[in-house]
C-alpha cells in the first residue's frame, strides 16, 4: 500500500477536530491554545498534501511556511496574555474569568 | 517575477511603505529617547498624513501589482481599495487624537512607544488587507491586524477588564483564523490556487457546487465574519469592545469593520462573479444561493444587535450592539449584489467613520470625567456637561438615522438601492429595526436631559483642545445630512475593483 494524498487529508481532518474538540471542551487557556496550534497545524498539512499530490508546484510549501511563522507569533502573543491574565486574576480557568457579561 | 516589474510595483504602494518606515522611526525613537515620548503620536500623525497623500495621488491608478506565475497578481491598487485605505488613514488620526486624551492610555506613559508601534502595525495589516487578491496575503494581512489588535485590546495590563478582553479576543480570533485557514487550504486543494482571479477562471471551466467546496467557503466566509463581526460569529464583540480601551474599542468599530467589509466583498466579488446583467446587477457562480445567504445573515444581525442593545447599561457594550447592528445593515447593502448596493454600502462607512468615531469620542470624554460608561451614571448630565451632551445626542441621532442628520442619507442610499433590487419586504424589516433602534438612542438622551440634574458641576481639561476635536467630528455629520453630493460622488468613484 502506497500513502497518497487519501491518507492526509484523513490525519488532518483528524487534527482538525480534535484541536475543535480541545478548543470547545478545555477548560485552561493554554489548553485552549493548543487546540488552536492543532488546527493550524492541520490546515498546513492540507497545504503540502494537495501541493505535492496534484502537481501544484511548490505554492503550497509556502503558504505551510508562512503559516507556521504566523502560529508561532499568535502563540507568543496568546501566552503573554495568558501570563498578563495569571498575573490579575490568579487563574486561566476561562470558564472563571467571565467578569465580562451581560 | 521579474525584478524590474517588482521595481515598478514599489512605486503603487508608497503609502505601504510610508507606514512601514514610520513604525520603524517610531520604534527608534521609543528606543532612543526613553523619557519623552510626547512627539510619538506626532510622528505617527506626520507619517499618516503623507500616506493620505500618496493615497490620494494613486486614486485612478487602478494597477495590479506584485505579479507572479503566469498573470497572478498579489495586490490590486485599484480605487475601491484607495477608498478604504483613505477611510483606514482618517480613522487612525481620529485614533491618535482620541488617545492623547484618553487616561486610560496617558496611565501608561512609558508604553506608548508600543502603543504607536502596534497602532502603525494594524494600519499596515488593514492596507494590504483591502488590496488583497490573493488567499495567502487576506489570511496574513489578517494575523497582522489581528496580533496588534490582541495586544492593543489588553493595552492597560494591570486592568482587569482590559486582560480579559484581549484574552476574549485571542481566543476567538485564534479559532476563527485557524478554520478559516483550514477553509483555504481545501479551496487550495479543490482549485489548485491561492489566486482569487485564478480561482474565477477555474470555477468558470469546472462547476464546483459539491458540498467540500461549500463547506470551505463557509469556514473562509466564518473568517471573514467575525471580523465584520456578524452573528453568529460576533460573541466576542461586547466583551472585547467593553474591555478594552475606548479608543481601540473605536478603531475596531470602525477601521477593523471597514478592512473587514473590503475584503468580503472582494473576496465574493472577484472570486465568484460568472457576469453583469443588463440592469447591472452582479451574477455570481450558483455554489449557493448568494442574496438568500447574505440577506439571511444580515437580518439576524441586525435584529440580534438591536435586541441586545435594548438592555445594556454600560454604553461601550451598548455601542458594541448598536456597531452589529449597523454590520447588519451594511450587509444588506451587499446583498443587493450591484454596483448601486455597493455605492451605499460605502456612503455608508463614510458617514459611520463620523457618527461612530463621534459617539465613542464623547463617551471617552464623559469617562475621563466620571470614570463611568454606566448609562444611570449619565443622570442629568445635559446640565453639568451641556456642550458634550448635545454633541452625544447629535451623534446618536444620527446612530438611529433621523433627518437631518448625515445618518438619514446613509439609510435612505440603502433603502434606495434595497428598493430598486425589490427586496421590499427585506428593506421592512430593516425599517423596523430602525424603530427598535431608536429606543436604546433615545434612552441615553433621557437620561442626559430628563433626570434631575446633579449637584456637582464637572470641569474638563484642555478645552479648546476637547471642544475643536468634537466640533470637527460634528460638523460632517451635520452637512453630509444636508448637503452629500460630495460623498456620494466619492462613493460612485471608488466603485472600482480590479480581478477581472
Amino acid at each position: 500500500m502506497t500513502v497518497g494524498l487519501t491518507h492526509f487529508l484523513v490525519v488532518s481532518t483528524l487534527l482538525f477536530s480534535m484541536g475543535l474538540y480541545a478548543i470547545i471542551t478545555r477548560k485552561n487557556a493554554v489548553m485552549v491554545l493548543m487546540g488552536i496550534e492543532l488546527v493550524l497545524n492541520s490546515a498546513n498539512i492540507n497545504f503540502v498534501a494537495f501541493s505535492r499530490f496534484g502537481n501544484f508546484g511548490y505554492s503550497g510549501h509556502l503558504v505551510a511556511l508562512f503559516v507556521i511563522v504566523l502560529a508561532a507569533a499568535e502563540a507568543a502573543i496568546a501566552l503573554a496574555i495568558v501570563l498578563n491574565i495569571y498575573k490579575n486574576m490568579s487563574t486561566v480557568n476561562v470558564d472563571e474569568i467571565d467578569n465580562l457579561r451581560e | 517575477m521579474n525584478i524590474n516589474n517588482f521595481l515598478s510595483d514599489l512605486n503603487l504602494i508608497y503609502p505601504e511603505i510610508i507606514l512601514v518606515s514610520t513604525l520603524v522611526i517610531v520604534l527608534l525613537f521609543d528606543l532612543i529617547f526613553k523619557h519623552n515620548k510626547s512627539f510619538l503620536p506626532i510622528i505617527s500623525l506626520a507619517g499618516i498624513t503623507f500616506a493620505i497623500f500618496f493615497t490620494i495621488l494613486n486614486f485612478g491608478k487602478n494597477e495590479f501589482a506584485f505579479g507572479y506565475g503566469s498573470n497572478n497578481f498579489l495586490l490590486s491598487i485599484d480605487d475601491f481599495s484607495n477608498f478604504f485605505k483613505l477611510l483606514i488613514l482618517i480613522s487612525s488620526i481620529f485614533i491618535i487624537l482620541f488617545s492623547i486624551l484618553s487616561n486610560e492610555i496617558k496611565i501608561c506613559r512609558d508604553r506608548h512607544g508600543e502603543y504607536y508601534t502596534l497602532l502603525l502595525g494594524m494600519i499596515i495589516g488593514m492596507f494590504f488587507l483591502v488590496s488583497a487578491n490573493d488567499l495567502i496575503v487576506i489570511y496574513i494581512s489578517i494575523e497582522i491586524l489581528s496580533l496588534s489588535s490582541y495586544i492593543l485590546a489588553g493595552f492597560v495590563k494591570t486592568s482587569l477588564r482590559n486582560s480579559e478582553a484581549s484574552l476574549k479576543y485571542v481566543i476567538y480570533g485564534g479559532v476563527s483564523s485557524g478554520i478559516m485557514i483550514f477553509g483555504m487550504s481545501l479551496i487550495y486543494g479543490m482549485t489548485g490556487s491561492t489566486n482569487l482571479s485564478e480561482i474565477n477562471s477555474i470555477l468558470k471551466v469546472t462547476a464546483l457546487s459539491d458540498v467540500t467546496f461549500l463547506t470551505s467557503l463557509l469556514m473562509v466566509l466564518a473568517g471573514l465574519g467575525f471580523k465584520i463581526s456578524v452573528v453568529p460569529f460576533h460573541f466576542w464583540t461586547p466583551d472585547v469592545y467593553e474591555g478594552a480601551p475606548i479608543p481601540i474599542t473605536a478603531y475596531l468599530s470602525v477601521a477593523s469593520k471597514a478592512a473587514g467589509f473590503a475584503v468580503l466583498i472582494r473576496f465574493i466579488k472577484i472570486m465568484f462573479l460568472s457576469g453583469i446583467t443588463n440592469n447591472e446587477y452582479w451574477v455570481l457562480y450558483p455554489i449557493i444561493d448568494w442574496r438568500s445567504l447574505l440577506i439571511i445573515f444580515s437580518i439576524i444581525t441586525m435584529t440580534l444587535g438591536n435586541l441586545s442593545a435594548l438592555w445594556q447599561d454600560n454604553l461601550k457594550r451598548m455601542l458594541a450592539y448598536s456597531s452589529i447592528a449597523h454590520a447588519g445593515y451594511i450587509l444588506l447593502g451587499l446583498a443587493v449584489l450591484s454596483n448601486q448596493g455597493l455605492t451605499a454600502v460605502l456612503i455608508y462607512f463614510i458617514i459611520y467613520l463620523f457618527m461612530n468615531l463621534g459617539a465613542f469620542l464623547v463617551v471617552m470624554l464623559i469617562a475621563n470625567e466620571i470614570n463611568s460608561e454606566d448609562i444611570n451614571d449619565y443622570k442629568g448630565l445635559g446640565y453639568s456637561l451641556p456642550f458634550l451632551s448635545a454633541m452625544l445626542s447629535i451623534f446618536l441621532i444620527s446612530l438611529v438615522g433621523l433627518p437631518p442628520t448625515a445618518g438619514f442619507i446613509a439609510k435612505l442610499y440603502l433603502f434606495i438601492a434595497l428598493v430598486d433590487a425589490k427586496m421590499i419586504v427585506v428593506a421592512i424589516i430593516a425599517l423596523i429595526n430602525t424603530v427598535i433602534s431608536l429606543y436604546y438612542y433615545v434612552r441615553v438622551l433621557k437620561n442626559l436631559y430628563l433626570s434631575k440634574p446633579a449637584e456637582n458641576k464637572i470641569k474638563i481639561r484642555n478645552l479648546s483642545f476637547v471642544y475643536s476635536l468634537v466640533l470637527i467630528m460634528v460638523v460632517p455629520v451635520i452637512l453630509f445630512g444636508i448637503y452629500f453630493a460630495p460623498i456620494t460622488n466619492l462613493a460612485k468613484y471608488s466603485l472600482k475593483i480590479l480581478g477581472m
